[in-house]
């Protein structure tokens, strides 16, 4: 059978993108024919196979990884359609792999989502993971935060080679006691800037749980200012200029340099390293900035109250117009809970010029709790931009939204506007 | 539309509500700040202060509340305050019974019943407050809700619980689900009504949408303390339409 599924997924891959179908599709077929396939495909990398994972920042932290890999001139095949499911894995492969089932790659990089991800590394042992967070979206999937914790756990567990972890994140640093006998390395954040990213636990003034900064670091990010930011590594300081924004990218930019040098080791060349990281453009959808009407038009993917915050504070609301859109379809959460554990006060002075998604009434009473002005509010995503950009001509724009908002919103501005495709 | 704010004009206040917020430290992972929230401001546009204080495992019981409101948490935070919460029961048991409203969600729900039954077998006992017991189950009951109250209309929440509670003859039900599963998956009951208590499994958060079972907390604890409760002009408007959004999204 398996000399056979290859070629039959890469038909199967070829009618479902003439017929524009999901990216996933051949990948569920192959899956089901030949359940070895993904295994046999990834066997034999040089540098292995590295599983990204966390609650937020997969796609972007994968790029990164991916880029700062390639700069050190490695092959790197990923699954940067962000289909982050088995599946996608396996159908990413089969557009990469040659009609035998060979993939020609030094390194394999994973986007997976964490539920997924521990059936993937049951039939793929990782070389490497690199677990950055659990935060609190998700809870309608898995209940608990501390489930999403032992998810990780699993496939840390899997991990032959090193698992690299948020020393700063007290649940993901508490995994480094269920797996004694693996390598471990850690990136964090320097003192100064560990009240940026409260964690879970902190969102409302408690305490975090673990003195996590106490753990010795590989990759230290230092200071942030705008774009700029220093991180230390071997003991030298050293400071990068962005194309990122966002402190939460930046923050994961230590996670994408702490990986990049597990998987390179002693070969590890720092200027290329530091330049990559420099040259990192926004995944699809994430803090990507487009021009609409000669002004830009920023969209930052909104998923949980921590990135929700990190946002508000990484984006200065003065001089912008801002639009805000919270749709609770499946790939969203449909808990609207954790719109009352985000701190709206930034947005009070210049207040919210349009409200949308099918919950935008949850978020225009959260608005009005928080005294912040929202001038309008249309549940329908199209109508609302549009309105939107011609309320807001001549300035520049911001627009916070939820994952199947953003997808709305961007089809709906390729029409107005130039937006990459990630194919 | 234009939604616009009430207007906060600055009238003398009418008086100052003690809010007390039961272990936000470690159950407070469902929106439960929410609930506080809208106490406070509803509190403001009725022209009243709102004073919130907190305790959290370890800390003194203040002396004078006029509004208890507890939430929910994870499995472990429940075990984290178990202690402090045992140590507190008395009190809390007193001021229960002298009509001091409260607002307890689910995770406080539980543990102010009789007992928390866990899957493996082991008695985490309750406070007693609530005529109710808990049973750990195998589903996780996840979702949208909506409940008839008689008392307060429609109730629009969300759920997400494994415990089952079952209710006692001491406490009625707080509404009937019309959608979603609520307190357990074999009655139709969600949460529970004793005493100036609300109990409901639902956050969402709870008060934001519902706000009559929030004007509900407010009068009990301002007649209780000035005798009389004036309310103010308050635009629900925005409320009124999340409801309706809510009430049509899917489970």
């Amino acid at each position: 059978m398996s000399s056979l599924s290859v070629p039959l997924g890469k038909a199967v891959r070829a009618a479902s993108r003439l017929r524009g179908g999901g990216s996933a599709f051949p990948g569920l077929v192959v899956e089901r024919i030949d359940p070895g396939f993904m295994a046999r495909a990834l066997r034999n990398l040089p540098r292995g196979v590295v599983v990204v994972s966390g609650t937020n920042g997969k796609t972007t932290t994968t790029k990164m990884v991916v880029e700062l890999l390639q700069g050190q001139g490695l092959k790197v095949f990923t699954n940067r359609t962000g289909s982050n499911f088995t599946r996608g894995v396996a159908a990413a492969l089969l557009g990469e792999v040659d009609w035998r089932g060979r993939l020609d790659a030094d390194v394999a990089v994973l986007e997976l989502d964490e539920a997924h991800a521990v059936h993937f590394v049951n039939l793929v042992p990782p070389t490497h993971c690199l677990l950055l967070n659990v935060l609190r979206d998700q809870l309608d999937r898995f209940g608990e935060i501390d489930k999403t914790t032992r998810l990780l756990e699993q496939i840390a567990r899997k991990t032959t080679g090193t698992v690299v972890l948020n020393r700063e994140d007290p649940r993901v640093a508490s995994i480094a006691s269920a797996i004694p006998r693996t390598a471990i390395t850690y990136f964090g954040l320097d003192e100064s800037l560990r009240g940026t990213f409260p964690s879970d636990d902190e969102l409302r003034g408690a305490t975090g749980t673990a003195p996590a900064s106490d753990l010795p670091a590989d990759v230290v990010l230092e200071t942030v200012d705008g774009n700029t930011a220093s991180f230390t590594m071997d003991g030298e300081t050293s400071t990068v200029n962005l194309s990122l924004r966002g402190v939460y990218n930046i923050f994961n930019a230590a996670a994408a340099l702490a990986m990049a040098r597990v998987i390179m080791g002693g070969d590890v060349r720092r200027a290329p390293l530091l330049a990559s990281l420099a040259a990192v453009e926004p995944a699809f959808g994430r803090g990507e900035s487009l021009v609409v009407d000669g002004q830009p038009l920023e969209l930052v993917l909104v998923k949980n109250p921590s990135g929700f915050r990190l946002g508000l504070k990484s984006f200065d609301a003065a001089g912008y117009a801002t639009m805000i859109a919270i749709n609770d379809n499946y790939a969203d959460g449909r808990d609207m809970s954790w719109l009352w554990d985000v701190d709206f006060d930034s947005l009070k002075d210049g207040g919210v010029d349009m409200v949308s998604g099918v919950r935008a009434y949850d978020m225009a009473l959260r608005l009005k709790y928080d005294d912040v002005p929202a001038r309008a509010v249309d549940t329908d995503t199209g109508p609302a931009l549009r309105t939107f950009i011609r309320s807001a001509q001549g300035r520049p724009k911001r627009i916070f939204c939820t994952y199947t908002a953003m997808l709305a919103i961007r089809r709906d501005l390729s029409r107005i506007t130039d937006v990459k495709v990630v194919s | 539309m234009t939604p616009g704010n009430t207007s906060n004009e600055q009238l003398p206040s009418k008086g100052t509500v003690r809010i007390l917020q039961l272990y936000p430290r470690d159950m407070n992972i469902y929106g439960d700040w929410g609930n506080v929230l809208v106490l406070k401001q509803r509190l403001a546009w009725h022209g009243y202060d709102a004073m919130l204080l907190e305790h959290n495992a370890g800390d003194t019981f203040p002396d004078e509340v006029d509004l208890l409101i507890g939430g929910g948490g994870q499995d472990s935070g429940q075990v984290v305050i178990q202690q402090d919460l045992q140590s507190n029961a008395a009190h809390l048991r007193a001021l229960a019974e002298d009509g001091t409203p409260m607002l307890a969600i689910c995770g406080l729900y539980q543990l102010f019943g009789r007992f928390f039954k866990t899957h493996d077998g082991t008695l985490i006992p309750g406070i007693g407050i609530l005529d109710i017991e808990t049973h750990g189950g195998d589903e996780r009951l996840i979702g949208n809700v909506v409940a008839r109250s008689e008392e307060f209309g429609d109730v629009h929440g969300y759920e997400n619980h494994s415990g089952q509670t079952f209710l006692g003859p001491g406490v009625r039900p707080l509404a009937t689900v019309t959608k979603g599963e609520g307190n357990n998956s074999t009655d139709n009951h969600e949460g529970a009504r004793h005493l100036n208590i609300v109990a409901s499994y639902l956050h969402g958060s709870l008060l934001p949408k519902n706000p009559a079972v929030a004007d509900f907390l407010i009068e009990q604890a301002v007649t209780r303390k000035y005798g009389s409760f004036e309310p103010g002009e308050v635009d629900d408007s925005l409320a009124e339409l999340a409801r309706q959004h809510a009430g049509t999204r899917p489970r």
